[in-house]
């Protein structure tokens, strides 16, 4: 089953821009956007932009994958802490298998996710890839 | 005049070898190398088109750009002949990922190899106008060429971006020049998966007539020659046009080093002369003089006469370099997986 267009253009902040949200009294930044801290209750918040690089705190290698990512396996989950202490996961490209660790740095990048078969709408946003330069 | 306030390239890392393409098809590999002068060309993952290269060029373009809040970019204007969509803008999911959304205007650009410089062109005009602040072109490409044919030994995939302005200028454009005829060259009809082309008569009526039709005629109202200039850009569906275009119009090979990114690139179509004047700013000095001229089949050049200001020393180094992103980490891949990212390969629905 592939996303819904809908859900992927509402979710387009975060997806395409990594907007979190940050709560004053806690200053604890959470992405996807809440609207209520789920610790304090505290609804006073600003948008942030998440920072695009990070290091990998754990992951999974996907050998059977869903059909919308069959042709990409084997291909790795990463979540990923970026400079900020936001974690995240996402899909992991440009990257062998064999070669992911655990710390190794990485950077976002605006990718592909997945497609609607041949005819359908294209969804993008965010991916992992090794950071190198 | 108006001019470049941000610049940027984005590139694949995987490359395919012209003996990995040669050996499926029993073409005689040296002999490709040699009559094309392209010993590799760049691929594009199955999670990467056209809208995500110009998404990460356009960023690194921002990056240079000494702070230009994407909210202040009236236009945003993408050059492919590789638009994701039949029906559906490249323009808009760059400029929602940019953040430029929604007081803006954008458009599509096609002219085969030349649709990149024609979004420039264009976003120069605007900012001439004084019709915005702000105007962003982007080439880029991910093309196809047909199996077997010569084509798909060069058919390559990379993006240049450029956010023009008249303030705070990195390179200012003081000439152009656009030279386009009626030219059945190359073409891809509707509903057709590979473009096509005419052989031997992509040549000299085609590519080199109107290379250099462009660039004598900016030469001439520019008032200046070759050796005036300390960098030239040309069109590169290969190794050896460019350089022939080149050196027979009395530039030098040194000039052209610095953009000549086809040997290890391949033919990035409307990235390719973008692309490499974005590898020539990056190793630019002030007061240099850049010629580049476009070529798309169709056909026209689009040629400009760039001249760097003090401000490239700043900001070269707020984006990763176009030749480190040619030249380092690279991912070779074998004929197989090539077709396989390329949907060369029939599946079951």
């Amino acid at each position: 089953m592939t996303m819904f267009s809908s859900r992927n253009w509402r979710e387009y902040p975060h997806r395409y821009r990594l907007e979190a949200t940050k709560f004053t009294k806690s200053g604890k930044t959470y992405f996807p956007k809440r609207m209520v801290d789920p610790v304090t209750g505290d609804t006073e918040q600003e948008m942030v932009t998440l920072p695009e690089t990070g290091k990998v705190i754990t992951y999974t290698i996907i050998q059977i994958a869903p059909p919308q990512w069959g042709d990409q396996a084997p291909y790795a989950l990463a979540v990923v802490e970026l400079t900020d202490g936001t974690r995240l996961m996402a899909q992991m490209t440009d990257c062998d298998t064999t070669k992911v660790k655990i710390g190794m740095e990485v950077r976002i990048e605006f990718r592909k996710i997945q497609a609607e078969a041949d005819h359908g709408v294209i969804s993008y946003g965010y991916k992992f890839v090794p950071k190198w330069y | 005049m108006a001019g470049i306030v941000g610049y940027g390239a984005h590139l694949p890392r995987h490359r395919i070898k012209v003996e990995e393409i040669a050996k499926v098809w029993g073409a005689d590999a040296p002999s490709y190398k040699k009559g094309l002068m392209l010993r590799e060309k760049s691929v594009p993952p199955p999670d990467m088109d056209t809208i995500t290269l110009s998404v990460e060029a356009a960023k690194n373009a921002l990056r240079r750009s000494g702070g230009v809040d994407p909210k202040d970019i009236g236009a945003i204007y993408i050059g492919s002949e590789s638009h994701p969509y039949a029906v559906k803008p490249s323009g808009t999911t760059v400029a929602e990922a940019l953040g430029a959304t929604p007081d803006i205007h954008c458009a599509d650009f096609e002219f085969a190899c030349k649709a990149g410089s024609e979004a420039m062109f264009v976003a120069l005009s605007h900012v001439d106008a004084k019709a915005m602040p702000y105007a962003l072109a982007i080439a880029a490409d991910t093309s196809q060429g047909a199996p077997s044919d010569a084509l798909e030994f060069s058919a390559a995939a990379g993006a240049a971006a450029f956010i023009m302005g008249s303030k705070n200028l990195i390179a200012d454009c003081l000439f152009t020049h656009s030279y386009m005829t009626d030219m059945p060259d190359f073409w891809r009809r509707e509903h057709q998966f590979y473009p096509q082309h005419g052989g031997r008569f992509t040549g000299e009526e085609a590519y080199f007539a109107h290379t250099k039709g462009a660039t004598s005629a900016i030469l001439k109202k520019a008032g200046m020659k070759p050796s005036d200039f300390n960098y030239a850009i040309f069109h590169q569906p290969n190794g050896k046009f460019p350089q022939r275009v080149a050196l027979e119009q009395g530039f030098t090979q040194e000039q052209i080093d610095p953009g000549w990114l086809a040997p290890t690139l391949g033919n990035t179509y409307s990235g390719a002369s973008p692309v490499g004047l974005s590898a020539t700013l990056d190793i630019a000095k002030p007061g240099d003089m850049i010629l580049m001229c476009s070529y798309g089949s169709g056909a026209g050049s689009d040629a400009f006469v760039w001249k760097v200001t003090d401000r490239i020393d700043e900001v070269r180094d707020l984006a990763v370099r176009t030749k480190k992103l040619l030249d380092e980490n690279v991912i070779y891949i074998d004929y197989g997986t090539y077709a396989k990212y390329r949907h060369k390969i029939k599946k079951n629905a």
